[in-house]
């Protein structure tokens, strides 16, 4: 069970501040959300211990759902319960709300451009290198042991050689997952 | 009823999410394309308006595609939708937390679901090279710019041979075409980010930059 700290309507304002601030000026995804935080609320704040940190990234990691959302949900509900998680939340949310309405109003209008076309080729281009990257370096950190290549491998074939859907694959994963360290424990055993 | 197709189809999408945003990818993907909410490569965009805009990807993108379909209110059921499982399963496991960290079962789950995300990942990588630097030849449909249509045009009707190259940098192979400036741009970003530490809005802008340049 998760200790909750009791905080007043100002604590809360500090933290919807907090969490409003992070998610307005972190740009480009959840993992770079998460050193802000750490030092928000570990070392400025107070609120979060170090241990609970890790703990509290890792759990976010590992639940589905936003790595971001999760992560403002559980040190909100840390500092102030249900009402601290809903308050994090929002204040990690609406900044990103907020400016892609902006920008959703702002394209519709531009969209069929000449050169903003160009310009969001050439982007999509840049993107493809920077999402492969990233799997590279989660690749490197997850693919350890054959059994993961073969996983990997089979989610990756049954998408785009077979067109499966995500969550049978997601589901398939899982339970691989358990059947191989079934296998693992009786061969210990 | 469209407010809750959009808030199911996203809580959906927000519970078997695993891994971060690119992971999300093919499931956002294949979702709006099933319900025909947008064009996969205004999705492909979305996605890389989020490399500069502030905020998760997932959220960017359910606030995006509400806003498409259904106006603001579309927005907030979307982006309300995609927030309820993390929602609940965080507050769940806040109180759980000791049975939850010590469960073999969980850590056996989640080691057959996280290599099954770099598949997501590197599946969401073919779907980014087809919206950008390779496609079926003389389509002038499935991506690059609205200048490929007569540049594709111009390909099918010299299209005599395996290779062939059109003014517009676009080369063909079979039945195949591969945009050279778009893979150019690939390869300054791979090569800018790995050996010079290029950043990711740095390199956002200069691949809008030399896509405006390129032909």
């Amino acid at each position: 069970m998760t200790e909750v700290r009791r905080a007043g309507p100002r604590e809360l304002a500090v933290m919807f501040g907090s969490f409003f601030k992070i998610g307005a000026f972190t740009i480009g995804g959840g993992y770079a959300m998460l050193p802000l935080i750490e030092r928000e609320f570990v070392e400025v704040r107070g609120w979060v211990t170090d241990e609970e940190i890790v703990d509290v990234f890792a759990i976010a990691q590992s639940l589905p759902g936003v790595i971001a959302i999760n992560t403002s949900i559980f040190i909100g509900y840390r500092v102030a319960g249900v009402v601290g998680a809903l308050t994090a939340a929002a204040g990690m949310i609406l900044p990103s709300f907020f400016s892609i309405l902006a920008i959703a109003a702002l394209l519709v209008n531009v969209r069929d451009n000449l050169w903003v076309q160009k310009a969001f080729a050439g982007v999509r281009a840049g993107v493809t290198a920077m999402i492969l990257l990233a799997g590279i370096k989660l690749g490197k950190a997850i693919l350890r042991n054959p059994p993961a290549w073969v996983i990997a491998g089979l989610s990756f074939l049954a998408l785009v050689g077979f067109g499966l859907h995500v969550i049978p694959i997601i589901l398939s994963g899982g339970l691989a997952g358990l059947i191989i360290q079934a296998i693992g424990r009786a061969r210990r055993a | 009823m469209i407010h809750l197709e959009l808030a199911w189809t996203f809580f959906t999408i927000g519970l078997f999410s695993f891994g971060g945003g690119y992971a999300m990818v093919p499931l956002m993907e294949r979702e709006i394309a099933a319900h025909g909410w947008l064009a996969a490569r205004e999705f492909a965009d979305i996605v890389a308006i989020s490399q500069m805009t502030p905020g998760p990807i997932a959220v960017n993108a359910a606030t995006y595609i509400g806003f498409r379909v259904a106006g603001v209110a579309g927005s907030a059921a979307a982006t309300l939708g995609v927030f309820l499982p993390s929602l609940i399963l965080v507050l769940l496991v806040a109180r759980f937390l000791r049975k939850f960290k010590e469960s073999r079962g969980v850590e056996g789950v989640l080691s057959g679901i996280r290599p099954a995300t770099v598949g997501l990942i590197a599946s969401a990588v073919v779907f980014f090279s087809g919206m950008s630097i390779i496609g079926p030849a003389a389509a002038g449909t499935g991506f690059g710019t609205t200048g490929d249509a007569a540049g594709s045009a111009a390909l099918a009707g010299s299209a005599e041979g395996f290779f062939r190259l059109d003014p517009g940098w676009v080369l063909g192979l079979g039945s195949w075409e591969v945009r050279l400036s778009a893979l150019l741009i690939f390869l300054v970003v791979l090569v800018g980010t790995r050996r010079f530490g290029l950043k990711p809005i740095p390199a956002v802008i200069l691949s809008a930059a030399l896509g405006l340049a390129l032909p």
